[in-house]
């Protein structure tokens, strides 16, 4: 298909395009965050700036616009270079588990045998393991700090790819067109990556697309659960973190404290939900079986 | 017709290829012998489950192992016993000397390349070319196979081809490198029986031009008097009678050929009912002791059900494997007389 007819179908679909439009936000606000949020320190981008050592949070003003966070922190400062965060956690997370569960899942499959029980085995250990308790525990084993979490959501995250992968595999390989292939005089190399590997590779693109979003959530969630990143650094699961306290408000009125809550929050609804929505209109675009 | 006193092109001698299964051994090609001349074609009949398609996987080497596997026999081609090359001679042999067409059209063209990319592939494989010549190349083939607007076919996807366009492509992919001997496994069944009659022809006028010889594998007797020169017919692994194409048809000597020609609907005999061979192919995993036949087979006597006959040469150019010729050369007098 037409690299441009690609661009005019994700453009026609209005889900998409709404899930286009803000990940085009947030990519315009984490490449111009140096111009959006200056920082103090451009040796330390991601120190969140602190008007005080308050506690308690203050609401939006003329300074904070977006108001302070526990801790005095700015939150839309925050918000402004998380933004940058959550793209590295997406693109780093999602990029290296994709390509470790593509290995796994085409090898095992292509040779099959004991080989294929081996890998499967391997992963279903893997996957015995509650996702969040894995992770959590790597993390605290590793030690504070994103690239960590970086490591255990890598390390407990390419399973699903590899299954995906390796059913797929295993339903091309069975195709005639490969058994034409090896008549032509294909060897194996050839046709994994020429033959396996393109029609294969769209549900898989599609889950990595969906995942964006999930890691995300899962990296603020060990940001929450306080073995993520460093306190005071930029990232938005951290900022849910510092709301911890103030979730409840005052007595009497529970949206006192809104802003630290709300606003981190929909920042993480609305990119996970705009990595789905593109994932969605990508699986109805470039899958040519749909076609 | 053919000059038999050449050189053989392929020589197949005893093949026997097994398949180990954990229900036990299948016997799916049990030693069986032919030749291929240059030039000539080659039609191999069966019912499906005869090992027709083993007989050529093996030639290719294309056998899943395991659990397949080529337990005995000679494949000579060249002067070079294909059992025994490895895998990465038998890469430059692929395509390159020997090619196959499959059945299925609709499904042995790669859906997310365009033909275009499917044709060069065959020729950058084995050719020392660079893309713009595989290209041209690929163009001509098209050409050569009766594709109209070549130019624009070439770019397009094979969703956007019909049946016989698709196997046309198939073909030229086959033919891309010149090869010597083309398998066919059964390349018109899946086609309507017009477009079956074009790809024949177009084979037909390719072999001429290609001077290659083909091996046509089909379960379609009209197919293999269209096209062959000489005829093997296999049943359960075996070949059970060998000849050329007109002493087949007009006298078959085995009685699974005679009962297949009975089958056939003649256009001047006014018959109520075709004739059916009685039963199935028996199980491979537990084929019948003696000879494979004898099950459903009106000749058959105690000798048919314990000893297994050799295929012989019973008249210069004419094997066959059966006790009791002289049994059937009896039922076709009686025929003849009622007739």
């Amino acid at each position: 298909m037409e690299w441009t007819d690609v661009v005019r179908r994700l453009f026609t679909n209005k889900l998409s395009v709404f899930g286009l439009v803000i990940v085009i936000f947030f990519a315009i606000v984490a490449i111009f965050a140096p111009w959006i949020a200056p920082p103090a320190d451009p040796d330390q981008p991601f120190e969140i700036p602190r008007s005080g050592w308050k506690i308690q949070p203050t609401p939006p003003d003329a300074d904070n616009i977006f108001g302070t966070t526990e801790g005095s922190y700015d939150i839309f400062y925050g918000m402004v270079w998380g933004s940058r965060t959550a793209f590295r956690i997406g693109f780093i997370v999602v990029g290296i588990s994709t390509i470790i569960g593509i290995f796994v899942g085409t090898i095992s499959a292509f040779y099959g045998g004991w080989f294929d029980e081996i890998m499967m085995r391997v992963t279903d250990v893997f996957m015995s393991i509650p996702f969040l308790v894995a992770a959590l525990v790597l993390t605290a084993i590793l030690g504070k700090g994103l690239d960590k979490v970086m490591i255990a959501l890598i390390v407990f995250g390419w399973m699903g790819t590899a299954r995906l992968m390796r059913s797929q595999v295993l339903e091309i390989k069975a195709e005639e067109f490969i058994d034409a292939a090896y008549a032509l005089g294909a060897g194996d190399t050839r046709i994994i990556f020429k033959h396996v590997l393109l029609n294969c590779i769209f549900p898989v693109l599609i889950q990595a697309c969906m995942r964006m979003g999930s890691m995300v959530i899962t990296a603020a969630t060990l940001s929450f659960l306080g073995v993520g990143a460093p306190q005071g650094y930029a990232d938005w699961g951290q900022m849910i973190s510092f709301a911890r306290n103030w979730i409840i408000g005052t007595q009497g009125n529970p949206l006192t404290f809104w802003y630290t809550l709300i606003i981190p929050g929909t920042a993480i609804l609305l990119f996970s939900l705009s990595w789905n929505l593109i994932g969605d209109a990508f699986r109805d675009i470039l899958d040519p079986k749909l076609q | 017709m053919i000059d038999l006193s050449e050189e053989k092109l392929i020589d197949v001698n005893k093949l026997a290829t097994y398949f180990h299964t954990e229900e036990g051994t299948v016997k799916a090609v049990d030693g069986i012998s032919f030749e291929i001349y240059p030039g000539e074609t080659l039609g191999i009949v069966g019912e499906s489950g005869c090992g027709k398609s083993v007989t050529s996987l093996s030639i290719m080497r294309l056998i899943e192992s395991p659990p397949g596997q080529i337990e005995n026999g000679e494949i000579m081609f060249n002067g070079k016993d294909l059992t025994k090359l490895s895998q990465k001679e038998m890469r430059k042999i692929r395509g390159n000397d020997i090619s196959m067409i499959f059945q299925e059209p609709m499904t042995s063209l790669n859906p997310v390349y365009t033909v275009g990319d499917q044709i060069m592939e065959a020729i950058l494989i084995h050719k020392d070319v660079n893309k713009k010549q595989a290209r041209q190349q690929a163009i001509d083939m098209l050409t050569k196979v009766g594709i109209p607007l070549p130019e624009q076919r070439v770019d397009e996807y094979p969703h956007q081809l019909s049946g016989g366009m698709r196997q046309r492509v198939m073909i030229a992919m086959a033919l891309s490198c010149d090869p010597q001997l083309l398998i066919a496994d059964e390349p018109t069944t899946a086609l309507d029986v017009t477009i079956q009659a074009q790809i024949l022809e177009l084979m037909n006028g390719l072999k001429r031009q290609f001077g290659m010889a083909i091996m046509m594998i089909t379960h379609d007797l009209g197919v293999i008097a269209e096209v062959s020169d000489r005829v093997a017919v296999m049943y359960a692994g075996k070949i059970v009678e060998y000849t050329d194409v007109k002493t087949l048809y007009g006298d078959p000597k085995h009685p699974y050929t005679w009962g297949l020609m009975h089958s056939i609907p003649h256009i001047e005999k006014d018959l109520d009912r075709l004739l059916a061979i009685p039963g199935n192919v028996p199980n491979p995993l537990n084929f019948p002791t003696g000879c494979k036949y004898n099950t459903r087979c009106q000749f058959a006597t105690d000798k048919c059900r314990t000893d297994e006959p050799d295929i012989e040469e019973v008249e210069e150019g004419h094997h066959v494997a059966c006790w009791h010729i002289d049994k059937l050369e009896e039922a076709k007098q009686e025929e003849d007389k009622s007739a």
